[in-house]
Parts: structure tokens; sequence; C-alpha cells
């Protein structure tokens, strides 16, 4: 069986995986074959990033919590809070 | 100096929290007409050398366009000239223009991006002119944008993995909108999956001058509190600059906002030249507590 990967980024409110997502985005390797998100743009996926986890997908990353530099530590720039999750998904022999 | 309507305080303080400023159907019809077959034109025919069509960057905004044409009539609006005075102040200069053709169905779309390579930490900005010469219906591929973003520190299309934020907008609305942005604020093209083709027009503009109380102060005392105004302590009620700046949005939610009230209110002491201003005492704890730390170590 072929398996391709599909991969999932969701943005949190904080560090934990349990608090509320606020940005997402999805890449599908199976280019269609297997299970996909719904199609919904203006709604997260998932209303928490636990619930990712419990509808089958694999964390394999999340943001380390960085020292604030002196200087910047009261500035804003990227999201801060990034978990990728992984599912390989069978497309046939 | 001729009169214009200028921005309220509460307007440049909606402008600071939200990095955008929308009026719709601003521009009339005919000149709506006149401009799409001016850019209809430019897109197609025209070279850049001599062409008063395509000004220079670092011309005087008020010297861009040939004076009949409906692009400089459109620049002349009150309104626009009022709200671009407002924050860039009285002699504003063009930057540069684009716009932007998307052929009805096509599917190719901009990664999310603002328009700054490398940006500066200090609090001036340009402003962007997103002009839609045509209506633009729902899920026909208005321009992509997230309110609230002006303010964060990052380069051009490194936010681009950012597929879909919670509170973004895609822009839906009647011919003649203008949106007034930030030129922090990221954004991105859209497809067209529409059956008609669609224009905008894009002209980024520079301050001439420190950004300073330009808009129309005669409402300030009023809109603006003490720095002792603070949201659990005692918060003045009513519609302030403050309560613009303690604004979240659903993408900065339980989170991140502190920072940006925490930003806002940077850009703000620079725009009011009012260096006390505060919200929620974040700026005034930390003056205070440095200045007594200074002044223990000498």
């Amino acid at each position: 069986m072929t398996q391709r990967q599909q991969l999932l980024h969701l943005y949190m409110s904080n560090s934990a995986i349990t608090s509320p997502v606020i940005a997402w985005a999805f890449h599908d390797g199976a280019a269609g074959a297997g299970p996909v998100l719904p199609d919904n743009s203006s709604e997260p996926p998932y209303a928490v990033g636990v619930q990712a986890l419990e509808d089958g997908w694999r964390l394999i990353q999340m943001s380390p919590l960085n020292d604030p530099v002196e200087g910047t530590e009261r500035r804003s720039s990227y999201l801060r809070y990034e978990f990728l999750f992984e599912r390989m998904v069978d497309i046939g022999e | 100096m001729d009169t214009l309507p200028l921005l309220s305080t509460v307007d440049v303080a909606r402008f600071v929290a939200d990095g955008y400023l929308r009026f719709d159907e601003l521009v009339p019809a005919e000149l709506n007409e006149g401009a799409l077959a001016e850019l209809a034109e430019l897109r197609e025919f025209a070279p850049f050398e001599g062409n008063p069509f395509r000004p220079r960057s670092g011309t005087p905004l008020a010297g861009c366009w040939p004076a009949d044409s409906a692009l400089r009539q459109i620049y002349d609006l009150p309104v626009l000239a009022g709200a671009i005075r407002s924050l860039v102040g009285d002699d504003p200069v063009y930057d540069h223009q684009f716009c932007h053709y998307i052929p009805a169905g096509s599917s190719g779309f901009q990664d999310l991006h603002c328009d700054a390579a490398v940006d500066s930490f200090d609090p001036t900005f340009d402003v962007q002119v997103f002009y839609f010469p045509q209506d633009v219906e729902p899920g026909a591929g208005g321009t992509r944008f997230v309110p609230g973003s002006h303010l964060r520190m990052v380069h051009e299309n490194s936010v681009a993995r950012y597929q879909h934020i919670a509170g973004e907008q895609f822009f839906v609305g009647k011919a003649g909108t203008v949106l007034l942005f930030h030129h922090g604020l990221w954004h991105a093209g859209q497809p067209n999956p529409s059956d008609d083709d669609r224009w905008m027009f894009k002209v980024r503009i520079n301050p001439s001058e420190r950004q300073v109380r330009k808009w129309d102060m005669s409402d300030y005392d009023s809109a603006t509190v003490g720095n002792w105004d603070h949201m659990f302590a005692t918060m003045e009620e009513g519609e302030t600059a403050a309560g613009q700046m303690r604004r979240s949005h659903p993408w900065t939610r339980a989170g991140q906002d502190r920072l940006d009230t925490i930003d806002r209110v940077r850009l703000w002491r620079y725009l009011a030249d009012d260096p006390d201003f505060d919200v929620d005492w974040y700026h005034t704890r930390t003056d205070r507590r440095a200045a007594q730390y200074r002044q223990g170590s000498t």
C-alpha cells in the first residue's frame, strides 16, 4: 500500500495544545486521494489543538518557547505557537 | 492650506487598532468608469518614460496623473484627500502604484504578505490606497487582508504559510470603495472565479513630515483619557481612543492582544505627540520602574 503525507499547521492562542486555534494551513501530499479538511475557510478545522489528536493526526513538532530578546521583548511579530501534525494516507497499490 | 474633511480622533484610533479604514462607494460612478478606461490603457500600452500616468517615486501626490484624468479627480475627492492628510500630513509623496488586473476565471493568487521587505522599528508608516472601481461580490475573490496585523514586525512573504487566519477578511463591496491601509497590513490578491475581469488600483503614499496631530484634533480631549484609564481598575466608558486600542481580533484573542495594545500605544504616542498616553498602564508601569531603576543607579 502506497502512502502519502498530509500536513496540518495549527496556530494556538498560547503554548498549550488545548488552547484555541487562531490560524491554520493544510497541505495534502495525497492530492485529494484521502480525507481532507472541511471546505470552510472561515472557521478553524478544530476549535482546540487536542481535537486534532482525537481525529487521528500525529503531532510531529511544536514551537519552542524562546527567551525574550532585550529591547524587543514588547514587540509582536509572527504567530508564536505553531503545532505541526501529520497524517499518512493510503493512496492504493 | 485648503480645508478638507479630516479624520476624527476615534477614526485615527480605529486605524491604529485595525490597520485600515474603509470608505464605501466613495468614488462616484462616472469616475469609476473613467478610471477603468485609464487603468486598462495603463496596463496595456503604457511605456514608463514620459508617461503622465506613471509618476516618478518622490513626486508630490498633488502632482500625479493628468489634471483632467479620473485618477487625479479621485485623489482630489475631499474625503480621500482629507483622510490621507490626516495620516501622512500636508504634502504626501507618491511612492509607487500597481494596477492589479485579475482576468475572469483566473486561479492565480498571491501568498499572504506585507509590502515591506525590511522595515524600520520606528512608528512611522506609509499608507496604501486600495481602490476598487467595480463591484466585488462575495466569493468573487476580493483582496484578502488581516485586520490588526499591521504592527507585527515581519518581512514580506514570511507570513505566507498562514493559509487561514481567524477574522481575516476578503474584500466585498460596491464600486468606488476605497480601503486605506497602513503599509504593514498583511494582505494577498485572490483568484477571480467570477465571470468579470477585476481591477484594483493600489497607490503607496509616504509622509513628507512628522505625522503628528494631522487629523481633526477638536475632539482629542473628549476622546482621550488620562493614563489611569485601566480595564481592571477604573475605566472610562464610551467611545474613546483607548477603547479602540483595547479591541482584540479573533486571531489575537487570549494571547497576543496585550502586546498589540502596547504596540498601538507606541504608535499613538508618536501620532498624537502625547508621551503620557497609555492604555491599561502597560507602558506607564514599565516606564516608571525603569526611571526608578536609573535613578537608583546614579
